[in-house]
């Protein structure tokens, strides 16, 4: 290995693979959350703005009715503002930003998720928001970029390359490298250079923390298992952070089976970090292929590569029949319909052998309801 | 006499090309292996990287192409490319079979100073970079500095960045390798302007441009208009 940097590594995995030209203002966000993250007042705003404005905490729900014999439990990040986990890393970032002096944000976003909670938290600090989608995904999620437009975002379609989450990436890194004085780049997953895997894990770990103290009151124990979808990998490693330290626990990451970066990945360099990927032999970065948009990257936050290699957490894979099987047991047995992305987690999660599990229900499923009902 | 570098992507038509390039007065050559997700590009050379990959331009058909351009030139041949091929490749094998094909150096977008020591390169150096990191720039860079004249990706502006004097004198400061300007440097205008602050100049999208559309006769004209104007640079006064 050629490449020595223990700063921001997680084994061989994570650093700064960016140009020169970022690395100035990289040094500056780390500088800066690790002024703020333990600063009591940034904390106490964070909290009082996670209880009344995202809704936390979320609670954690036994879902009797699809078990078959297991206890099975879902921590409703479907229930946060916005519909999904991504405002908990957004509503965090925008602190950061105003905290650094930034008056503009860019953000990319694949399904649109990331994309209104970057939009949404811009609104309620009065930040400019200008969010990249794919072309294709923007046609795919239309009332995601309405959402965007109604709350004063600008969405900029990507019209190169696979038209989706990956090159999406792409045009906000080169939008943040044209305007980095001014701009802060709000990365929607724990992917990218260094510091982003850690900032967006620590802002993501609330779910993990809540959740480990609500199974512990219901159960009065830690589950035998605790399971997750993996795209970028920001709710699985929010989740996982609760339970890293708990040996006895089983981590389990579940990816689409067309877009298994650490089941069928290499080692490669995308988005400013190394990590696992789906590549070809020349590094050549491959196209990723979900039902589930927020689950289409062909990467996989660096944390996740050195999990999986140290054994300490396990991934899996789940099909898009398997997780529109999971998708309709969830709706009709329990009366939530959950994001196509966690449907993924749940799949695996039923089969598990397990008695106790813990799943993480990153989203709701509203905006699938097209592609469900189209199949 | 101030340098003119000459980017050129790699592809079947290159080995022609760059004996233009250098017919016209290019002093050394930048050959681009494409990366399907080249994050410091803008349209012109991610376009030009999209249709190489479309012809086959991996890695080996990269380094045959770079020793066809050995052949046919003597000037300084330098490929460009980005962090994921060398990782694919293994980093020192890259760098062996690129000096065996004829590689004099090599500039890798992605890899910022403190990454992959081991490998001997052309360090690159923004407006953003503070005084500091450009003198260790200097110190580890192969041969000359090149400096990012603007905050952006490759491409044609309408001038030339008004960062890019202040970063010369930043790096006049901490060093006396030799600086070439690039990024957004594409008219004779341009070329004139950036080799009065640096020592000399980088054309890339403009050039790739050309030679698409003109083929080698129309490239060996237009490094020769940059040649001109370079030469004929009056150094800014200060």
């Amino acid at each position: 290995m050629a490449v020595e940097l223990a700063k921001g590594f997680y084994g061989p995995y994570g650093g700064r693979y960016v140009p020169e030209t970022l690395v100035p203002a990289l040094d500056e966000l780390e500088r800066g959350w690790n002024e703020i993250k333990d600063d009591q007042g940034f904390q106490l705003e964070l909290e009082q703005l996670q209880a009344t404005y995202v809704g936390r905490p979320t609670p954690l729900y036994l879902a009797e009715r699809i078990g078959d014999g297991k206890r099975i439990y879902l921590k409703r990040e479907d229930l946060c503002h916005t519909g999904a986990h991504k405002i908990n890393n957004a509503l965090g970032q925008a602190l950061v930003a105003r905290r650094l002096g930034k008056q503009r944000i860019v953000a990319e976003t694949g399904a649109g998720q990331h994309g209104v909670a970057a939009a949404t938290v811009c609104a309620r600090f009065g930040l400019e928001c200008v969010v990249y989608m794919g072309s294709e995904d923007m046609e795919r999620q239309k009332p995601n970029v309405e959402r965007m437009h109604l709350l004063g975002a600008e969405v900029r379609p990507v019209e190169f390359g696979t038209k989706t989450l990956k090159e999406a990436t792409s045009e906000a890194i080169r939008d943040w490298i044209t305007n980095v004085e001014t701009t802060h780049y709000m990365i929607g997953s724990c992917v990218g250079p260094h510091p982003y895997p850690e900032l967006v894990r620590d802002l993501q770990a609330v779910i993990g923390s809540e959740a480990r103290e609500q199974i512990l009151a219901a159960e009065g124990r830690l589950p035998d298992a605790v399971v997750a979808c993996v795209g970028g990998g920001s709710n699985a490693i929010g989740l996982f952070a609760g339970f890293l330290a708990d040996e006895e626990v089983r981590l389990v990451g579940v990816e689409a089976a067309g877009a298994a970066s650490l089941g069928s990945g290499r080692a490669g360099v995308l988005h400013g970090a190394r990590s696992s990927l789906l590549a070809d032999e020349d590094g050549q970065i491959a196209d990723a292929h979900s039902i589930s948009a927020g689950l289409d990257y062909p990467g996989v936050g660096p944390e996740h590569a050195f999990l999986r290699d140290t054994g300490r957490a396990e991934y899996l894979a789940a099909t898009d029949e398997e997780a529109l099987a999971a998708f309709h047991l969830l709706a009709e047995r329990e009366g939530i319909i959950p994001a196509l992305e966690p449907a993924h987690a749940l799949a695996r999660a039923l089969e598990l052998d397990a008695e106790l599990v813990l799943v993480g229900l990153s989203g709701r499923g509203d905006k699938d309801l097209a592609t469900v009902l189209g199949r | 006499m101030k340098k003119v570098s000459i980017y050129l992507m790699a592809g079947p038509e290159t080995p022609g090309l760059a004996e233009a390039a250098v017919e016209g007065g290019a002093d050394l050559l930048e050959i681009g292996f494409p990366f399907s997700d080249p994050l410091a590009d803008g349209p012109v050379i991610r376009l030009a990287g999209e249709r190489a990959l479309a012809q086959g331009m991996r890695t080996r058909a990269c380094l045959e192409c770079l020793a066809e351009v050995r052949a046919r030139v003597e000037v300084p041949l330098i490929p460009m490319t980005y962090a994921s091929i060398l990782e694919a490749y293994g980093y020192e094998r890259f760098q062996t079979d690129a000096e065996q094909a004829g590689a004099t150096s090599l500039i890798v977008a992605d890899l910022p100073l403190e990454a992959a020591p081991g490998i001997r390169r052309v360090q690159l150096v923004a407006p953003t970079t503070p005084p500091g990191r450009i003198r260790l720039a200097a110190e580890r860079t192969d041969g000359w500095l090149y400096l990012v004249s603007l905050t952006g990706t490759t491409g044609a502006r309408t001038e030339v960045s008004a960062q890019l004097a202040g970063l010369v004198e930043r790096a006049r400061a901490v060093t006396e390798v030799p600086l070439l300007a690039g990024f957004g440097i594409a008219t004779p205008e341009h070329a004139a302007d950036a080799a009065a602050l640096a020592d000399g100049i980088v054309v890339g999208s403009r050039a790739v441009e050309v030679a698409a559309a003109e083929g080698a006769g129309g490239l060996r004209d237009y490094v020769a208009s940059l040649r001109r104007a370079v030469d004929a640079a009056q150094p800014a006064v200060a």
